[in-house]
């Protein structure tokens, strides 16, 4: 049963900023509400306003730039990314996040902002946007910042949004050459959020080095995490078979996954290997051919 | 808590509610208007049958709050029907006998012909399988489902066919 709240629908970002600034921790903000509505309905979240973003179309785009990269705006839905041939060509690794992120009903109205600011540790779009170096604008009627998705969650189910402030779009930064970005869950539907999550993005050197790695393991903690000692395996080697093992069992080891109904501690653990490894190989062969 | 105004198209007729802004989607359509094509399901945007049309996109009508569509256009189950003419997705499924206790029916119909309207000619029975990876259906085990989707397909329905 959902709680009674005041509806407020702002016309714009800024009428959306003075309602935050108003209210505060009275309100909350809702855009396409596929994960929100939920907690609402089993009463985790009560709240004495609801600001509705959903209809603000000023941030609802796409625009692809060779020098700032890629701006997604907070109310673009997972189904135009999903569609959009501009992203299938620059960032084809987000795509295929998109194509596997719960169903079409969702997809066609939940939002990228709406699902970064959710914070569930298990969802899709932030390991392959931490592993893409991407960053979150923030705006507040006082100003605006920009935080690296990477530092954005302090803890489960926590960003470092204050109560006034908005995300209100995602940039990606232009891919850099010779580098290759994959993702893959492991999960028992198709559709299922992932028990564990590995984002890799690996650059080759014209020497045919590993110059730069990012790997991001996603519900393998309570927020997506880098797995630092990973890529320092990687960085600076001509990667083979042997370093992808070493990779996916360092990987295993530094990631801090809890047990639940679907996964033990251990066999987290083990799962974060196998895809660590597997991700490094197809980051690795892709990015030596582009 | 203030009722809100909430104006909107469902198979193509007006209508005008007065609210809590709390409504549900599925809620307004079924509870207020008698739409009860859609079902209510799992309640949790799993299971599929509270599926329906918003400016021809397929949502879950349980988990979107029925204000948020204002102005938009809103179709049901109850709307495929024209001038007492089955869908060609209706009238497949009753030919392939697509189902059994039929409760998944009406959301797994808007799930299939919202897929056909963005992908007339899918390539294989896969892409029709991904196509209603957002309804289960925990009788047919999917199969009659997918055949009548892809008879319509492949145009068995077309006038004239």
């Amino acid at each position: 049963m959902i709680h009674d709240f005041t509806y407020l629908r702002p016309g714009n970002v800024k009428e959306a900023l003075a309602m935050l600034a108003q209210h505060r921790d009275g309100a909350k903000i809702i855009c396409g509400g596929q994960s929100l509505l939920i907690i609402m309905r089993q009463g985790l979240v009560v709240t004495e306003y609801l600001v509705d973003i959903k209809g603000l179309d000023e941030l609802n785009c796409l625009i692809y730039d060779s020098r700032a990269g890629l701006k997604i705006g907070a109310t673009t839905t997972h189904r135009t990314i999903e569609k959009s041939r501009l992203v299938k060509e620059k960032y084809p690794v987000l795509v295929a996040m998109e194509e596997k992120l719960a169903s079409i009903q969702v997809r066609n109205w939940g939002t990228i902002g709406g699902n970064l600011a959710h914070a569930d540790a298990a969802g899709d779009p932030a390991p392959v946007l931490i592993a893409l170096n991407a960053t979150v604008t923030i705006a507040s009627s006082a100003g605006g910042r920009s935080v690296p998705l990477e530092e954005f969650y302090p803890g489960l189910f926590e960003t470092v949004l204050s109560p006034d402030e908005l995300v209100t779009e995602v940039l990606v930064p232009p891919p850099p050459a010779h580098t290759a970005t994959v993702y893959q869950k492991f999960n028992l539907l198709e559709s299922d959020q992932g028990i564990v999550a590995v984002a890799v993005s690996l650059s080759v050197s014209d020497a045919g080095i590993c110059q730069d790695a990012r790997i991001v393991l996603g519900n393998a903690a309570p927020i997506p995490i880098r797995a630092k000692n990973t890529e320092k395996l990687l960085i600076g080697n001509k990667l083979n078979e042997e370093i992808f093992t070493k990779a996916g069992e360092t990987a295993g080891e530094e990631a801090d996954p809890v047990a639940d109904i679907h996964a033990s501690e251990d066999y987290r653990r083990h799962l974060i290997a196998v895809l660590t490894r597997r991700m490094t190989k197809e980051a690795w062969e892709q990015a030596c051919q582009v | 808590m203030e009722k809100q105004l909430l104006r909107f198209l469902v198979n193509d007729q007006e209508y005008e509610l007065f609210i809590n802004p709390k409504t549900l989607l599925v809620e307004a359509l079924r509870d207020h208007l008698g739409f009860a094509g859609a079902k209510r399901g799992c309640d949790t945007a799993s299971c599929g049958v509270c599926t329906v049309m918003v400016n021809g996109m397929a949502v879950k009508g349980c988990s979107v709050l029925a204000v948020q569509v204002n102005g938009m256009n809103i179709t049901t189950v109850e709307g495929l029907e024209k001038d007492g003419k089955l869908d060609p997705v209706q009238a497949a499924f009753l030919d392939e006998g697509a189902f059994q206790c039929g409760f998944c029916t009406s959301g797994m119909i808007m799930s299939a012909r919202a897929f056909l309207n963005e992908t007339p000619a899918p390539k294989d029975t896969m892409e029709i399988r991904r196509g209603i990876e957002g309804n289960l259906c925990r009788c047919t085990g999917y199969n009659s489902i997918v055949r009548a989707i892809d008879a319509v397909a492949k145009g068995k329905y077309r006038e004239g066919a």
